[in-house]
């Protein structure tokens, strides 16, 4: 069992890590640990967590924007917000369901530590754009602070985004600032049902390229769909097709006929209401359409009209699940547990067609042994080593996390 | 103006000049080269006109692997280069220095591929910010990023110094519309940073890359988003008394829940200049002017204008005037367009960036009047509201070297003032010459330490736009220990 430090302030923090820095101790860092499950497994001889310095410091509702604790829970800067009718953009997913661990246990440095977006990053963006201000240490204990509290910042380098998803190799955040958006009055959902991969793809494709702001666009093949919560949806035996708009009341009636009159040649389209859409996406938000089990789950990243294909071609290997999110810009893919977590074919066939793999859920063994993250390009594998030498000379912060040797 | 001190000139690389450019015209052929002076003069300077300096060369590659050979080059030959799109930069962002060269992006403008079902464009990045939403607009698309300079200013440029515009407060920065970059190292060697494809995963070299100023590299295409355009979008203007009133009355808006597409503000002086050269209709008894724009379908409109109209009545609005049609919408944003233009017809001036939390606005705005009668000089406001982004105009006269003196001097102590007050030096034009020296206001020695430390992994001799950025000595520094280290 390694050493647990959890610091309360940033003072606590560069002693910690400069005293591991001097003995060039290998560190894992985590916040609440519910994603620790995810990457390759860290042997760490210490472990920080940012669990102790939590709080929100500033939010101002009339300028969109919110600072808090790297540790502060997400659920805790959730609630506060919505005190004020406001949210998180980017719709963060839970992917503790998913991994075995707790659901809504995750920080909200986790959050931006991980870029982890749901199902509105469509329409608003991923996590990593509404970050705009980081303070936090590097693995030199030097405690930096970048970006700040405004949205629009050209300040120097742009450090605080190329801070997100790098998965505490390169630096601890201790407090994150960033850019909040108001709850839509209301939410609609309407859904077609039965539809193979390709047209599915095609109507979400189309969906999107129609002016009424869709913020969710998901296809569940039938396996998977017959997972949800939802008893109509789950009982039908058939994939889902959904589509979200959200606005005011009177727009989105006005939307959705519209959309509904785009899309009459895909059938006839069932309706969620505001209620029943807050459940079904709060639903794909925690992805228990893909619960925790043996088998592995992948997230692949790749242009929507590519994705039925990739998808197709993976199938000739091995039996697949699908859930299309994205409007088909992502494929979390579940197949059956191979020691090498199939990553040769699924590699290949990703290469082939255009895109980038992340296994998500394997056994730590097989993470261990695998690559876990899209393998490097030569002129970024440089690019990657030099920024992990720039901000973590000896090597301590998350080793091997993200990649063997790094 | 009391110019910054831009780095010594290196002899050795002068008195190659003309094996230097010998080599260049064996690169790219004599018609890619521009060494005599007449043709150097040209690129002296950019919108900081302030500073001028012909460079050694001009060179005007074609492709990537032109570029390429370019910086392999210029790397081997220890010469300094400066990237340069349209040369609209504000604050000296591609500056030369007589020992560098400059590469030009000019014949680099085309479209390579638009791909409406995936909505992507890829485009080389000399192509005009405004021609990217000309070739997606037929099928109802646009490029969301658009300066006021976007008739004129390159996507290279914008990618450089992450760009904005007046209606990135719904749709974001350039950073936020771009998905992947096609980049040349300063040893020649061509990257690409992710590609049509969103959230990668891996070290977010994109966030790094964009708004680098020109020091990482040469990016020589570029993937973006493409989004589809509503179908109508309409402004009203509101009036008020006081600039406090028009402040309250914009927190008011976006605390609402209404997030529109552009809150513009402009001050007393600047809607007067503003009025006398476009007659727009603006009314000129008032101390502030919003013009609040929405988009939607009509109905949505309507029903948006209404509420907004209905929060500006608690403010005590002196003019609510919301547009009825599409002329009446063009009269109105007329006047705002033309106000830095109108501006320049009555005087110099110098233009400024600062952004700032919107609850500070009145104390800002009074404190920069405070700062400016000091100096003695005027100055007129034109203010990003919905996102805090502040443009004063200080007014001056630039052959009275005095008074131009006291116009920067005025600049510095606004911009310090935008930091004290939890804002910061640049909203949207970059930091470039202008504001190099600044940046210690901001930044503590670690902050700009981290920052350094990345420039010296892309362009570990600080080959690549010299000058920028950092305060001098601070960059003389890295180069000298980025070159100890590879010794």
């Amino acid at each position: 069992m390694s050493d647990l430090q959890r610091p309360g302030a940033d003072w606590e923090l560069q002693f910690v890590i400069a005293g591991c820095a001097e003995k060039r101790m290998p560190v894992e860092i985590v916040g609440s640990g519910s994603k620790r499950g995810i990457g390759r497994p860290v042997d760490g001889a210490v472990t920080i967590t940012t669990a102790s310095l939590r709080g929100i410091s500033l939010y101002e509702p009339n300028e969109l924007v919110m600072s808090a604790r790297a540790g502060t829970p997400l659920s805790q800067v959730e609630s506060e917000l919505a005190t004020r009718g406001q949210m998180l953009p980017f719709e963060p997913i839970d992917l503790g369901p998913a991994t075995g661990a707790a659901h809504g246990a995750q920080t909200i440095g986790g959050v931006f530590a991980t870029n982890m977006s749901g199902a509105r990053r469509i329409q608003c963006g991923a996590a990593r754009d509404h970050l705009i201000g980081v303070k936090g240490v590097n693995g030199r204990a030097e405690l930096f602070q970048l970006g700040g509290r405004v949205m629009k910042n050209v300040t120097g380098y742009d450090v605080t985004r190329g801070l997100a998803g790098s998965w505490g190799t390169l630096a601890v955040m201790t407090e994150v600032t960033f850019k909040v958006i108001p709850w839509p009055e209301t939410a609609a959902t309407v859904i077609y049902l039965g539809l193979p991969d390709d047209l599915a793809i095609e109507l979400l494709s189309t969906a999107l390229a129609l002016p009424v702001e869709v913020s969710g666009a998901i296809h569940l093949q039938a396996p998977v769909a017959a997972r949800l919560g939802h008893p109509g949806l789950r009982t039908m035996g058939k994939s889902v097709t959904a589509l979200r708009l959200e606005n005011f009341s009177s727009a989105v009636a006005g939307r959705k006929q519209h959309l509904k009159e785009m899309l009459k040649v895909y059938g006839k389209a069932l309706e969620l209401d505001h209620r029943e859409s807050l459940e079904f996406w709060g639903e794909l938000r925690r992805l228990s359409v893909m619960p925790n089990r043996p088998s592995l789950l992948w997230r692949i990243s790749t242009k929507p009209t590519t994705a039925p294909k990739l998808v197709a071609a993976i199938k000739r290997y091995m039996p697949v699940e699908v859930y299309y999110d994205w409007g088909g810009a992502l494929i979390w893919l579940e197949v059956p547990a191979a020691d090498d977590a199939s990553t040769a074919e699924i590699r290949r066939v990703t290469a082939i067609h255009g895109g980038h793999a992340t296994l998500i859920r394997a056994e730590p063994a097989v993470r261990a042994a695998v690559e876990v993250f899209q393998p490097l390009d030569p002129g970024l594998e440089r690019l990657t080593r030099g920024l992990k030498a720039a901000f973590d000379p000896a090597g301590i912060l998350n080793p091997g996390r993200m990649y063997a040797n790094l | 103006m009391t110019l910054s001190r831009m780095p010594e000139p290196d002899r050795t690389v002068l008195d190659r000049s003309e094996t230097i450019i010998g080599e260049l015209v064996a690169l790219l052929g004599a018609d890619g080269v521009i060494s005599r002076e007449e043709g150097r003069r040209a690129f002296e300077a950019d919108a900081l006109t302030a500073y001028r300096q012909p460079p050694l060369a001009v060179a005007l590659p074609r492709t990537t692997e032109d570029v390429s050979k370019l910086l392999k080059y210029c790397r081997q030959a220890g010469v300094k280069v400066v990237p340069r799109g349209a040369g609209t930069s504000l604050c000296g962002g591609a500056t030369p220095t007589a020992d560098s060269i400059v590469i030009g992006t000019s014949r680099m403008n085309s479209v390579l591929e638009t791909d409406f079902v995936n909505r992507t464009i890829t485009v080389q990045t000399g192509i005009t910010n405004l021609a990217i939403t000309d070739a997606v607009s037929a099928e109802g698309f646009f490029y969301a990023p658009d300066p006021s300079s976007q008739l004129a200013c390159t996507l290279g440029g914008n990618l450089a110094m992450n760009s904005g515009g007046a209606h990135c407060l719904k749709y974001g920065v350039t950073t936020n519309n771009v998905l992947g970059l096609k980049m040349v190292l300063m040893d020649g060697e061509i990257v690409e940073i992710n590609g049509p494809y969103l959230d990668s995963g891996g070290y977010d070299f994109m966030a790094l890359v964009i708004g680098s100023e020109g020091q990482f590299g040469i990016i020589t295409e570029a993937t973006l988003k493409i989004i589809p355009r509503m179908p109508f979008a309409r402004p009203v203007m509101l009036g008020f008394s006081s600039c406090e009133a028009a402040g309250q009355c914009v927190a008011a808006i976006i605390g609402s829940g209404i997030i529109p597409v552009a809150i513009e503000y402009m001050d007393k002086p600047a809607i007067a200049v503003a009025e006398a050269f476009a007659k727009a209709g603006y009314p000129l008894d008032v101390e502030a002017l919003l013009i609040v724009e929405v988009e939607g379908f009509e109905d949505e409109i309507e029903r948006l204008l209404r509420a907004i109209t209905d929060i500006a009545l608690n403010f005590d609005p002196q003019v609510i005037e919301a547009s009825t049609s599409t002329e009446h919408s063009e009269r109105i944003w007329k006047g705002r367009k033309a106000a830095f233009g109108a501006m320049g017809r009555i005087s110099d001036y110098y233009c400024m960036d600062g952004t700032i939390p919107l609850a500070r606005l009145p104390e800002v705005l009074s404190r920069i009047g405070e700062i400016c009668a000091e100096k003695r000089l005027k100055v007129a406001n034109v203010f990003h509201a919905g996102d805090g982004n502040l443009h004063p105009l200080i007014l001056f006269n630039a052959n009275d070297p005095d008074e131009a003196i006291r116009a920067e001097q005025a600049g510095a102590e606004i911009l310090k003032l935008c930091v004290a007050v939890g804002g910061c030096l640049t909203g949207e034009h970059g930091v470039g010459i202008e504001k190099r020296d600044l940046m210690d206001i901001q930044f503590s020695p670690s902050d700009l330490a981290v920052q350094m430390r990345i420039k010296s992994i892309f362009d570990p001799h600080w080959l690549l736009n010299p000058g920028k950025v950092f305060p001098l000595p601070a960059q003389e520094l890295s180069e000298q220990s980025a070159a100890d280290r590879a010794a």
